[in-house]
């Protein structure tokens, strides 16, 4: 076994060598590893997290026509350090009234619940944490934990800006839950498992191409999910000053801060894992492991830098409004496309792939087509009856 | 005593103590966290038993949907988030003579089910649990008819608390 062509599996028999060899049985050796190895990808993501605190910077201040942090390092790189010791030597305040062990207890919960995302991430073909069966559930789940963790911030920190910011997140994120969940069924309808290795070998030709209508629910939803612009109302700096987490200082804020940089750039790699093959890319990914790895991060990043741009670009929507669209439009149309997806599935199941995959494209077309019309003519409606003019007499015996 | 059996007992445990913390703890949000921590052990267990599919639904549902709901509940309702509402009403020994008596009843059930003592089967290699449990609830053989019948109920009682939650003097008329 060459160490290039696996690099984990050989250091996992190396560490397993010399901890059995320390007189070490081998379940308890096993077990080390395991850890060791989770301990691994958490440091790697948390320093991958500093670096995506430069990017977001960098990125937005681009958007914007600025040109970002560049003072400390070479083009600022070393800014994120300068910003973690600043928050860690701050200092560190717990509001009065405070409800203490939930208090501390939210950003942790917040971190947790992206890292434990990544436990069903496959980063390389047969390098992932655990080939779970129902993968996709499993994001839900996590994200179950997320919802936990606003609303324990935002109810503890003993101030009603954060209580309404938690609201606001916790509604947003329950309804949002649905088209995401929904949308998660149909790569599992196409690779027949709900396992995200399963789903990224299977992909033969990526998912976005058979369903795009798919994609783009999943990125809506996952923004939502987010709490990202256009969906930042829970944070709303012109109303509510910065929402669930504005009693947070320091270090807490940091966890809050750095949990959503590394969420939005997870949600960025499912999206590619989902709908743009994972790490497969032509092959690439069966010559070295590690290419495997740059391809992944190459499309998360991708992915994550289409999030930063909708954030940066769009203005907020107001949360009826967005409320509205999610149960009005967009659970209607995932569920519409489910079934239409499926039914697809059925009828095109024995047919050369070639029209299989054109079904399928032009099945979302249609459906996109059809789901525009109908918001432009009920738009349409709610525009004349607001230009309609007001009965100025009747309102004057109110 | 094997791993299994450390890890079990620690997990039941944390359920059992969890749950007597949802009841005997004087805030409301408090009891409802201690809620959240009693059904993720639950979920806990269902993953010691290799049904990841349950676990995994268990916080879905419970956690991610049902205990929020709680607290929101609780949040809305209450004039003061932090309030201190009394443990006992006056219906208390009704509720512990039920509590004795089910578990009385459970376990003088129990100590006649072969069930206990019988040691369980490996689960062979390559067996899907989740693929398993999709064809019986779809299969006419299986559970099909059950399961429809669920559905169903869930439907009736989503349109009922629209039907009970929509105002039509306020709802689509304009005024």
């Amino acid at each position: 076994m060459n160490f290039w062509n696996d690099p984990l599996k050989v250091a996992a028999d190396w560490l397993l060598g010399i901890f059995t060899g320390w007189g070490m049985p081998e379940i308890a050796a096993q077990i080390l590893i395991g850890f060791l190895g989770i301990l691994l990808l958490i440091t790697i993501l948390m320093v991958l997290d500093i670096f995506l605190v430069w990017i977001e910077r960098k990125v937005v201040s681009r958007f914007q026509d600025r040109i970002g942090p560049n003072r400390v390092g070479p083009f600022g790189l070393i800014q994120p350090f300068a910003d973690i010791i600043k928050l860690l030597i701050k200092e560190d305040i717990t509001p009065g009234g405070a409800d203490k062990v939930v208090y501390n207890i939210a950003p942790m919960l917040s971190m947790m619940s992206v890292l434990i995302l990544w436990a069903v991430v496959p980063i390389a073909p047969k390098m992932l944490g655990v080939d779970l069966n129902i993968g996709a559930l499993y994001i839900i789940a996590a994200g179950a934990i997320g919802t936990l963790s606003i609303i324990m911030a935002g109810w503890s920190s003993n101030n009603k800006f954060a209580m309404i910011g938690a609201f606001r997140q916790v509604a947003v994120m329950i309804s949002f839950e649905v088209p995401m969940l929904t949308m998660l069924l149909i790569p599992t309808i196409f690779a027949r498992s709900m396992g995200m290795g399963a789903i990224t070998e299977a992909q033969d030709i990526w998912y976005v191409f058979l369903a795009p209508l798919a994609a783009l629910i999943f990125l809506i939803a996952a923004i939502a999910e987010l709490g990202r612009a256009p969906f930042d109302m829970a944070e709303g700096e012109s109303e509510l000053v910065s929402g669930y987490n504005i009693e947070y200082s320091g270090m807490k804020f940091g966890m809050f801060y750095a949990g959503e940089l590394l969420h939005a750039f997870t949600f960025g790699g499912f999206w590619s894992i989902l709908f743009f093959g994972g790490y497969r890319f032509f092959g690439l990914e069966l010559v070295n492991p590690l290419l495997a790895i740059a391809v992944l991060v190459f499309k998360a990043m991708l992915g994550y830098w289409i999030i930063m741009w909708v954030k940066y670009t769009l203005l907020r929507i107001r949360i009826d409004h967005m409320l509205a669209f999610n149960w009005k439009f967009l659970t209607p149309l995932a569920f519409a496309l489910l079934m239409v997806t499926a039914f697809m599935n059925a009828l095109l199941a024995n047919t050369p792939s070639w029209l299989y995959i054109s079904g399928m494209f032009l099945s979302n077309v249609i459906l996109a087509w059809v789901a525009l019309e109908v918001a432009r003519s009920y738009s349409r409606k709610e525009r004349e009856k607001v230009e309609m003019p007001k009965p100025v007499v009747e309102a004057a015996h109110h | 005593m094997t791993g299994e059996q450390i890890t079990f007992l620690v997990v039941a445990l944390a359920t059992l103590g969890s749950a007597l913390m949802v009841v005997t703890t004087r805030n409301l949000i408090h009891a409802a966290l201690w809620l959240i921590a009693t059904l993720f052990s639950v979920a806990v267990i269902f993953a010691l038993l290799s049904a990841s599919f349950l676990a995994v639904v268990q916080v879905v549902v419970y956690i991610g949907a049902i205990a929020i709901l709680f607290i929101f509940a609780v949040m809305l309702t209450r004039k003061d988030m932090r309030d201190q509402s009394p443990q006992l009403n006056k219906n208390w020994w009704a509720g512990a003579l039920l509590a004795v008596l089910t578990f009385g009843g459970l376990y003088a059930l129990l100590q006649g089910w072969s069930g206990l003592s019988r040691t369980v089967a490996d689960i062979p290699s390559g067996f899907d649990a989740v693929a398993e449990l999709g064809t019986e609830l779809t299969s006419f053989t299986g559970y099909v008819l059950p399961f429809e019948v669920a559905s169903v109920l869930l439907v009736a009682a989503l349109v009922g608390a629209v039907y009970v939650a929509f105002n039509p003097r306020s709802g689509n008329i304009r005024k």
